[in-house]
C-alpha cells in the first residue's frame, strides 16, 4: 500500500516517461526486426546473448541427462554382454562392407580420373549432442552443443546414421543453432539415386514430409525412389540420402506433378547427429562451372 | 526500501528464471502446440504489481532473450513483450483489483494480442503458418493463470513476512 500511495503521488510524471519509454521500445524492436531480417549483422549480439541462455539450457537439459546417466551406469550385466555381441557382430559386417568400399573408392577415383573430373574428397564427421528442440512448431530448429570453438560454421551439414537432418544456421561460441530439412524455410538441391534428375525438396513444417513441386508432368520419378544429396550449392556434400518418394499425382491439368516425398532421417527422434567438414566445396563449384 | 529491495528482488528474478526455463524445457511433439507462454503471464503478475521495477525495459530485454533462445526473428517476441506489459502498466490500478474471473479475461486478452503480433510478424517475413494454431497458447495460458496468480502471490506474501 505503501508503493501505491508512492506512485500515485508520482504517478503524471511517470506515465509520461511509461508512454516514451514505450514507443522507443516498440521503435528498437522493430528496427532490430527489419535489419534482422534483412541480413545478419546482429550475430555478434546474438552470440552475446546466447552465452546468457546457455546456462539456462544446461540446467534444463540436467534431469533428462541424468535419467540418462542413471540408466546406463544401472544397465545388467546380461544387457551389456548381448549388447556387447551384437555390436560385435554389426562391426565384423560393416568391416566387411568397408573393405569392398576401399576397393570400390579406388576403382571410383580411377574412374573419375580417366574422366578428367575432380575428385571426390572424404569427409570429416564429428559427433555432436542436441540440447533443445524448438518450442515454437512452426520452426523445426535444435540447439546443439558444438559451436565456432570446436570448428563449427554456419552452414554446416547435419546429418544422423541414416541420412541428412539439416543444417547450422547460426554459430554460438559453445553451441549453434541447425535448421531441419522439413523447416518450412528450408530448401535442399537433391537428385534421383537412379537417374540422376535434379530438384529442390522445400521443408513443409512437417517431421515427415517432404515437398517436390518442380517436377514437370513427365519427369522420370516414381514412388519408393531415393533422393540424395546433389553437392551442388555447396552446403551438403554430394551422395547423402536424404528422403524417399512417397505420393507422386500426375494431373494433366497442371504443368507440374505433385510429389512427396519422407525423410529418411528420424528428424524427430535424433538425440545425437553427426557434422560434416565438407572440404569438398571449392571443387563443387569448379564441377558447378564445368557443366 | 533499499535494504530490502535486494530480498525482494530475487523471488521475482528466479520466477522470471523459471518462465525462461519453462519456455526452453524440451516437450513431446503434440504439447509444443498447447505451451502456455509463461514468459508474459509472469511479467504480466509481476509488472502489474510492482510497476515501478519490472516495467518494459526488462520486458524488452526478456524478449530478447526468449528471441535469441526460441531463434525467431530478433525482436519479434521483445516487440509483443513491449506492448502487452505497457498495457498491463498502463492500467495496473484497475487490473489488479479485479475479481479472478474478470483478471483471467484481461489476461486472455493480452495474450492473445501477444500471439496475434507474433503471427503478424512471421505473416511479414514470410513465415506461414496456419492462424488456428496460434489459439493453442492462448487458451493454455488463460486456463493456468488463476493457479499461477496463486502460486505467485504464495511467493508474494511469504517473502513479505520474512521481511
Amino acid at each position: 500500500m505503501v508503493a501505491a500511495r508512492f506512485e500515485r503521488s508520482h504517478r503524471a510524471p511517470h506515465a509520461r516517461a511509461l508512454g516514451l519509454r514505450f514507443s522507443l521500445l516498440a521503435g528498437l524492436s522493430i528496427l532490430l526486426l527489419v535489419v534482422d531480417h534483412r541480413d545478419n549483422h546482429l550475430d555478434t549480439v546474438r552470440k552475446a546473448i546466447g552465452a546468457t541462455v546457455y546456462p539456462l539450457r544446461v540446467v534444463v537439459d540436467a534431469p533428462v541427462s541424468a535419467w540418462r546417466w542413471i540408466s546406463e551406469t544401472t544397465t545388467s550385466r546380461s544387457d551389456l554382454q548381448s549388447d556387447n555381441d551384437r555390436l560385435n557382430i554389426e562391426r565384423l559386417l560393416t568391416r566387411a562392407r568397408l573393405q569392398q568400399f576401399a576397393a570400390l573408392e579406388a576403382e571410383n577415383s580411377r574412374l573419375l580420373a580417366m574422366l578428367d573430373a575432380t575428385k571426390r574428397v572424404r569427409n570429416q564427421v564429428r559427433v555432436a549432442k542436441i540440447m533443445s528442440v524448438s518450442s515454437d512448431p512452426f520452426r523445426h530448429v535444435l540447439v546443439i552443443d558444438k559451436g565456432s570453438r570446436d570448428g563449427v560454421y554456419d552452414g554446416q551439414a547435419m546429418i544422423d546414421d541414416r541420412g541428412v537432418v539439416g543444417q547450422i544456421v547460426k554459430t554460438g561460441l559453445l553451441s549453434s543453432q541447425g535448421i531441419l530439412i522439413s523447416d518450412p524455410d528450408h530448401a535442399l538441391h537433391v537428385e534421383l539415386n537412379r537417374n540422376g534428375l535434379r530438384t529442390v525438396a522445400l521443408g513443409t513444417g512437417k517431421h515427415d514430409l517432404l515437398n517436390l513441386p518442380f517436377l514437370t508432368n513427365n519427369a522420370d520419378i516414381e514412388v519408393d525412389d531415393l533422393l540424395v544429396t546433389s553437392g551442388l550449392g555447396g552446403a551438403f556434400p554430394a551422395g547423402y540420402p536424404v528422403a524417399i518418394v512417397t505420393l507422386v499425382i500426375r494431373n494433366p491439368q497442371e504443368p507440374f506433378a505433385e510429389v512427396t516425398a519422407r525423410p529418411i532421417a528420424a528428424l524427430n527422434q535424433v538425440r545425437e547427429l553427426m557434422l560434416i567438414w565438407n572440404d569438398a566445396g571449392d571443387s563443387d563449384k569448379e564441377a558447378i562451372q564445368d557443366e | 526500501m533499499s535494504s530490502d529491495s535486494a530480498s525482494r528482488r530475487l523471488p521475482v528474478l528466479l520466477c522470471i528464471v523459471a518462465s525462461l526455463m519453462l519456455t526452453i524445457a524440451p516437450a513431446p511433439d503434440w504439447a509444443e502446440a498447447y505451451r502456455p507462454d509463461w514468459v508474459p503471464l509472469t511479467l504480466i503478475y509481476w509488472s502489474m504489481l510492482l510497476p515501478r521495477t519490472y516495467s518494459v525495459g526488462w520486458a524488452w530485454v526478456i524478449g530478447l532473450i526468449v528471441d535469441v533462445a526460441q531463434g525467431t526473428l530478433f525482436g519479434q517476441h521483445a516487440l509483443a513483450l513491449v506492448l502487452i506489459i505497457y498495457i498491463a502498466v498502463k492500467f495496473h490500478l484497475q487490473i489488479r483489483v479485479f475479481p479472478m474471473l474478470q483478471m483471467t479475461a484481461t489476461v486472455f486478452a493480452l495474450i492473445a494480442l501477444y500471439q496475434f503480433i507474433l503471427f503478424w510478424i512471421n505473416g511479414v517475413a514470410g513465415i506461414n503458418a496456419p492462424a488456428a494454431t496460434y489459439w493453442g497458447p492462448v487458451v493454455t495460458s488463460t486456463l493456468i493463470w488463476p493457479l499461477l496468480s496463486m502460486v505467485f502471490g504464495g511467493i508474494r506474501y511469504s517473502t513479505r513476512g520474512r521481511s
